[in-house]
């Protein structure tokens, strides 16, 4: 039983970085039907800055949570800056332009930012120190779920918590909806759509800087190509809850965390990545716009 | 008179087609003005063309908002900027936020004059806070007027077709502005409905002191409620002034009819 639990928690742990990640994919469709294969790397870039404010804040022998919290609040503003500046110049020129155009700007976005991070910094694995402390009163349970998962659970609680509040209650909420359901519309009733699409932009990458902080620490390692297969996994759980569905890709995230977690444990880690995919092919043929996915029109 | 809106020589070209040849039009101060001519003969390009979907290809679109006496060049600037000047439409077909309630949809008629940026909206300021409340407010006081308030928290989708129609002129009406355009506001209405849509903007005139310049097609309708009726066709003007006038022009009976057949 402890076993099972530890894999249920492992799951959700895996699932709630997917559905972090799976956020921002989602958003960025919802709004201009467009796939942002850029953003793994911006969850990416996320990461190394982290690691860099880390290191520099280290040397400067600074408190660790102080690090960490300095870390994740600079990578967040970088990354939204990345995800602001590569919508500004790889899809707003293509906004009228054949869709197809648009999804091969992002997958040039997407090795470029790749490349460029390889050449600025190192094609090499980088340690990843973990910042976050042993807490007491975890330790009866250590062996089913350690401090690093338990901040990863809460952190990806509350950024989900406050976007839904963002969409569901503000009046940029409101503008985001109604820029997805009709742009023109939305326009003529005085929305600044250029605004609101640089918001998605915006909010994505920054839940994606959250994203790639928490992996990073929990997994210890990274380079310059960890965000294409996460990123993969990501937009696999945003396809699987339906894509353009904000609760969708959050259960589609843990969906693929569990899956993957169980395959693990009680099949072989070879198969990891293999049942991920199967999933995704099964729910595809008998669900093909998703779990939560409505065929025809979607929206954020 | 005093003008809202001033249309000069405008002009909207397609690639080879002209769409609108030289086009003059003028609303003014609480006039209700109707924009008639058979189908395709260009009425909603024109409408386009004033709310900054296309830019026209010549002439110009100057407004004036109340209480400024000069008159303000528009043509060009986005549509959402030309909401802001206080110019708001509504659509042939209906294009309300569907999955959206109706005090939603009329609310995000007043995000254009909200100030609240993202920061505010998430650290929920009391001016921010403040500002939501009146929203509310405004929005319930709209929904009152146009005799939607019962339906507040209904999906947009699941309304009868008349109250959807009400509920894009509610949305129109909250983004505050001094001329409202109204593309076909009868259209598929049955003949109770059209009456009261006939009270409602007479009232909106009436109360609000809201300019109106409308299409539509049916004849009842135009002719008990316009002050001045422009008649188009082929993208020309063929014909303006009041109903009385164009009821018995004969070019207008021509475009409408056809020739008349030699006996």
């Amino acid at each position: 039983m402890d076993y099972f639990l530890e894999l249920f928690l492992g799951g959700l742990t895996r699932g709630s970085i997917y559905a972090l990640i799976a956020l921002g994919y989602t958003m960025v469709y919802g709004i201009i039907e467009l796939i942002n294969f850029a953003h793994g790397e911006i969850y990416m870039i996320g990461a190394f800055t982290a690691l860099i404010v880390i290191s520099v804040l280290t040397l400067m022998g600074m408190n660790t949570i102080a690090i960490l919290v300095i870390a994740g609040v600079v990578a967040v503003i970088y990354s939204s800056a990345y995800g602001y500046t590569v919508e500004k110049i790889a899809y707003k020129p293509l906004r009228n332009a054949p869709r197809l155009s648009a999804l091969i700007s992002a997958i040039g976005m997407s090795l470029f930012l790749q490349n460029y991070v390889r050449l600025a910094q190192t094609p090499n694995f980088l340690s990843f120190p973990n910042l976050i402390p042993d807490f007491e009163f975890i330790k009866p349970y250590a062996h089913i779920i350690g401090s690093t998962e338990i901040v990863i659970l809460i952190t990806t609680a509350v950024v989900m918590v406050l976007l839904t509040i963002l969409i569901k209650f503000t009046n940029t909420g409101k503008a985001m909806r109604a820029t997805s359901q009709d742009k023109t519309m939305a326009m003529l009733v005085g929305i600044n759509v250029n605004r609101i699409i640089s918001i998605t932009f915006v909010a994505g990458s920054a839940t994606a800087a959250i994203g790639g902080v928490l992996i990073a620490s929990h997994i210890g390692m990274i380079n310059f190509y960890i965000g294409f297969m996460v990123g993969i996994k990501a937009f696999v759980a945003a396809v699987l809850g339906g894509i353009g569905s904000i609760p969708g890709a959050v259960l589609g995230g843990f969906i693929l965390g569990w899956t993957e977690s169980f395959a693990t444990g009680y099949v072989s880690s070879d198969y990891e990545d293999v049942f991920a995919f199967l999933f995704l092919v099964l729910i595809l043929i008998f669900r093909p716009a998703g779990i939560l996915g409505r065929s025809g029109k979607h929206e954020i | 008179m005093e003008c809202a809106l001033k249309v000069q020589n405008l002009s909207m070209d397609f690639g080879g087609l002209r769409a609108l040849d030289d086009l003059d039009l003028d609303v003014g101060r609480n006039e209700i003005v109707a924009l008639i001519g058979p189908n395709g003969a260009g009425k909603t390009t024109f409408f386009n063309c004033i709310t900054g979907i296309y830019p026209p290809t010549e002439g110009d679109v100057l407004i004036s908002a109340r209480g400024k006496d000069r008159l303000e060049r528009i043509n060009g600037i986005k549509p959402n900027k030309v909401t802001e000047k206080g110019l708001a439409r509504t659509f042939q077909n209906i294009r309300l936020f569907p999955n959206m309630t109706v005090l939603e949809n009329v609310m995000i008629g007043r995000h254009c004059r909200m100030h609240a940026g993202i920061l505010g909206a998430v650290l929920r300021g009391p001016s921010t806070t403040r500002e939501e409340k009146e929203a509310v407010k405004d929005s319930y006081a709209i929904l009152e007027k146009i005799g939607l308030a019962q339906f507040v928290n209904e999906f947009a989708k699941n309304l009868s077709y008349g109250a959807q129609r009400r509920l894009e002129i509610a949305r129109a009406m909250a983004t505050e502005p001094f001329l409202l355009l109204l593309d076909e506001p009868a259209a598929g209405m049955n003949p109770n409905e059209t009456r009261e849509l006939d009270e409602l903007i007479k009232q909106i005139r009436d109360k609000e002191g809201i300019s109106i310049l409308l299409i539509e097609h049916d004849m009842k309708l135009v002719m008990s409620m316009s002050d001045r009726i422009f008649v188009v066709d082929y993208g020309r003007k063929i014909a303006q002034g009041t109903p009385n006038e164009i009821r018995n022009n004969p070019v207008v009976i021509k475009a409408y009819l056809g020739e008349e057949a030699d006996a």
